[in-house]
């Protein structure tokens, strides 16, 4: 094996290991609110969700080259890389990939940890945006396009976080108030019982658009590399097992699910119940496809928390705690510039060394960083056991459950 | 400030299709999960009347509802997978490739 192909393999993995925290970081979008509410047990709701997020996964044939390219210049019109990045089997390009990469994945572990659910979609930019600017400058990022259309980091990553949360909160709020209305002369019980179907049919939807939507993400980084290394041409397809190992990479990290994430989006935010999980739920779904047929991508993680806050602002005397709402705010605004530190810092470290020994150190760094932050996740395990244990004080867990875990 | 003008008028659009499908469809739902109660009676409503047979018809044809609008929805998710859009052009939805 050449050294480039082995930086090319790092890089792969890297970007599939990227795939699997983006799984169980997403995995809370969609079922939190069903599992919160009892609709579906939690292992249920995990497995149904990993498929239909693999399912999602093999629908998306969209070229992703695209991803990149709205925030960063390392690519022509055609989505191939610029030849300036292609020298030495696509060293320059290969090692910005990595570190980007390392950023994003390191800042979707920390959130994990915390138990907040951030967007892998900014922490995925951020990196990138990162290692971008440690390799040729503040000239490499794209922050706002030519003007002909939505591009650049203003017009893709920033404008949207701020209004998709809210848009997704006005319709869920809108969608529970005349849910409860409807169903006022209707027995809480029954009510109960009948808004858990509507619930998993629209979690479901949510767990479907999600994995077309950003499996596509790691496709196109992949494809990237491929090409940059001058391993595959063609820029209107993507090689099919590129496709497949994404579609099971993010499968399994949904499976996985992020107990943490869930717990905080189905407990933590808003004390939810059936018909406010269904308004919640349809908000998500509706919003991301819509947005997404008209061309925008959204965060899934902005809508879903954006609708399940709106569906506590619905409901008369429901609880939301909007110290906790704040602490997502925080992550996510954030997330973007966190993810681009240890990106930069990352790129630095490995360009110390000759490619090959830069690389393996980056790689190196960053399973270390997992390994501990996985470490440290075990001292207070949160699983399907746990998740829905009663929300009491800051860290959600009361002490008794802390013994129990 | 190009970006913003986009991005408003972007939002716009997501929020009206929000709010008519998003918010429209759990209303439907929710008149369906009203009718079932009213077609059960007893104990399924907070006043206890009697059941009423219409209750079941006016739930079945609420569910219809939200079940084309999720298949449509659905249609939606497939075709631009395969390449090809959903046309209202029709009325009735119909695939036809992208333009």
């Amino acid at each position: 094996m050449s050294p480039e192909l082995i930086v090319l393999c790092l890089v792969v993995f890297t970007a599939l290991a990227f795939d699997f925290t983006n799984g169980f970081h997403d995995t809370a979008n969609a079922m939190a609110t069903s599992i919160a509410t009892g609709a579906l047990r939690p292992k249920t709701a995990v497995a149904l969700s990993a498929v239909l997020n693999l399912i999602g996964a093999f629908l998306s044939v969209e070229v992703a080259l695209t991803v990149t390219n709205a925030v960063i210049k390392v690519q022509d019109k055609t989505g191939a890389p610029r030849e300036a990045f292609t020298a030495h089997g696509g060293e320059a390009l290969l090692a910005i990939l990595l570190a980007g990469l390392a950023g994003a994945i390191v800042w979707n572990l920390l959130t994990w940890l915390v138990g907040l659910p951030s967007s892998s979609s900014h922490a995925l930019f951020g990196g990138m945006i990162g290692a971008t600017i440690a390799s040729v400058g503040w000239a490499g990022v794209k922050w706002s396009g030519d003007g002909t259309k939505l591009d650049g980091v203003v017009g893709k990553v920033i404008l949207p976080a701020l209004a998709s949360p809210v848009i997704a909160a006005v319709i869920a709020m809108c969608g529970t108030w005349m849910i409860y209305k409807i169903t006022a002369r209707v027995a809480d019980r029954y009510r109960e019982t009948g808004f858990r179907w509507g619930q998993i049919g629209s979690a479901s939807l949510v767990s479907l658009a999600h994995g077309t939507n950003d499996a596509q993400k790691t496709m196109g980084i992949i494809t990237l590399a491929l090409i940059g290394s001058g391993h595959w041409t063609d820029t209107a397809s993507i090689p099919l097992w590129v496709k497949v190992v994404c579609a099971f990479a993010i499968a399994s990290g949904t499976y996985l699910g992020g107990w943490r994430i869930i717990r905080t989006l189905g407990k933590g935010l808003v004390e939810i119940a059936s018909p406010q999980g269904f308004a919640a739920e349809s908000a998500g779904a509706a919003v991301i496809l819509a947005s997404s047929h008209l061309g925008f991508a959204l965060s899934t993680t902005h809508v879903a928390t954006g609708s399940i806050l709106g569906s506590g602002l619905g409901k008369r005397d429901a609880e939301v705690r909007w110290a906790v709402a704040g602490r997502m705010a925080t992550a996510w605004v954030i997330t973007l510039p966190c993810a681009g530190v240890v990106a930069f810092a990352m790129w630095h470290i490995g360009d110390v060394l000759p490619p090959l020994a830069g690389a393996l150190l980056v790689f190196g760094l960053l399973v270390a960083a997992s390994g501990y932050m996985y470490l440290h996740s075990r001292k207070q395990p949160v699983g399907h056991h746990n998740v829905n244990d009663e929300w009491a004080g800051d860290g959600g867990h009361k002490p008794s459950a802390r013994v129990v875990a | 400030m190009d970006n913003l003008r986009f991005a408003l008028e972007g939002a716009w659009k997501v929020l009206a299709i929000g709010l008519v499908v998003g918010a429209g469809v759990p209303v439907v739902f929710a008149l369906g999960i009203r009718s079932l109660a009213f077609g059960a009676g007893g104990d399924a409503e907070t006043d206890h009347a009697a059941p009423h047979p219409l209750g079941r018809v006016l739930a079945t044809l609420c569910f219809v509802v939200v079940v084309a609008v999720v298949a449509i929805g659905l249609a939606i998710i497939v075709a631009s997978g395969l390449g090809k859009e959903v046309s209202f052009d029709h009325v009735f939805p119909t695939f036809a490739d992208k333009k």
